[in-house]
């Protein structure tokens, strides 16, 4: 008896597991409905969408404006960075004009203040030497000193050939002279000239006193021709080895007399 | 950071000046000027440099002899050297880069050369 309901209790609980199964599988099958369901709904909603040629009218509207837009935005950026390349191009040139102004500026200071840096003549014409030398590229040359009372230019300094090889000259008379006389650089460059001609001759002036002149007879061979900084060192020389050598021949002067005057005054004193 | 030592070798005061101007333009740099050979030679045997800028004409001894000097010296052969002279021929430069000189410039100078070869030669950016 009891054998036969052990029997139909688990006869009863297979029967139970089938309905969970069922269960479950009915569950599964009611979420995959209700997915496709949204599935198609999705899908109709974009049909319908598609259908509706106004919409896509307007979408298409809109991402040609949107393309446009964008190709103007292209279009100015590369105008853009076209014009900070030219800006750029234009900052160096600048730059590299700015750095030779900035070297052309350093040799016409030091220029000058190697001139003004003793009160001795021969000091101060071995500096316009070496700067005739080393900032102009001068091979041969001479320095001139003029006599006020006979209006006598004789070379008091050379370089590269015997002082005796550059001529006397006189006050206004010649290329040298000339230039003594009216002030203004004479320069031959690229002229045809008499071989005892110089290039150039840069006359000294201090204010309108006229106390020498520098004439250059031949550039060293590297040296093609001069420079805008040459033309600037021939003012500069013009007017400030003019200067240094009247200072000189003054503090000389001054030395002298000093020295006579001491002289009488220990004779008188003593 | 590392200073770097130059000695220029010239007769000239108004050369040397206008080298220290073109030179000091570079970060970091010492220099030391040497008023001829002799006094060039005492210099970079008794300290430390990176770069020699050797003149070739001056009096005491010339930039050619303290070229060769240098060279002959065991520590000072990898000294970069630069020559700057008014000798523009092409066998002075010849004879120069033969006895151990690294750079040939002639005058008058232009110091962005100057600057440009010192810069390449101390291995600057």
């Amino acid at each position: 008896m009891s054998e036969k309901r052990e029997g139909l209790f688990s006869r009863a609980e297979e029967v139970l597991g089938l309905f969970r199964k069922g269960a479950e599988f009915t569950q599964e099958l009611l979420r995959e409905n209700e997915r496709l369901r949204r599935e198609l709904a999705r899908l109709e909603g974009q049909q319908l969408a598609a259908s509706d040629e106004q919409a896509w009218e307007k979408l298409r509207g809109e991402l040609v404006a949107r393309i446009e837009s964008l190709e103007g935005e292209r279009t100015d950026m590369l105008e853009r960075l076209r014009a900070v390349e030219d800006e750029n191009q234009q900052f160096t040139t600048r730059y590299i004009e700015i750095e030779e102004e900035n070297n052309n500026l350093a040799s016409l200071y030091v220029a000058s203040f190697q001139l003004h840096s003793t009160l001795h003549l021969q000091e101060v014409l071995q500096i316009i030497i070496e700067i005739v030398i080393n900032l102009i590229g001068a091979e041969v040359f001479a320095i001139y000193v003029l006599d006020e009372k006979t209006n006598v230019l004789s070379p008091v300094a050379s370089e590269g050939a015997l002082l005796g090889v550059f001529p006397i000259c006189r006050l206004g008379q010649g290329m040298i002279g000339g230039a003594v006389a009216s002030g203004e650089t004479a320069c031959l460059e690229g002229e045809e000239r008499q071989p005892d001609q110089p290039i150039v001759a840069i006359p000294l002036r201090v204010q309108e006193r006229p106390i020498g002149a520098i004439a250059i007879q031949r550039l060293l061979q590297q040296k093609d021709g001069f420079t805008p900084l040459d033309h600037e060192l021939f003012t500069l020389l013009a007017g400030h080895a003019a200067t240094a050598i009247f200072a000189a021949r003054l503090f000389s002067q001054s030395e002298r007399k000093l020295n006579t005057i001491q002289g009488f005054i220990d004779l008188l004193t003593k | 950071m590392t200073r770097h030592r130059i000695l220029i070798v010239e007769d000239s005061p108004t050369m040397r000046q206008l080298l220290v101007f073109a030179l000091k333009r570079l970060k970091d740099v010492d220099i030391v000027e040497a008023q001829d050979g002799m006094d060039g030679l005492r210099k970079v045997t008794s300290d430390h440099f990176d770069l020699a800028l050797v003149d070739i004409n001056m009096p005491v001894m010339d930039g050619l002899k303290l070229i060769s000097l240098i060279r002959g010296e065991e520590s000072l052969k990898a000294m970069p050297i630069i020559v700057i002279t008014t000798e523009g021929a092409r066998e002075d430069r010849e004879r120069a880069l033969a006895l151990g000189a690294d750079e040939y410039l002639t005058k008058p100078i232009q110091a962005n050369k100057v600057l440009q070869v010192a810069k390449g030669l101390l291995k600057l950016g």
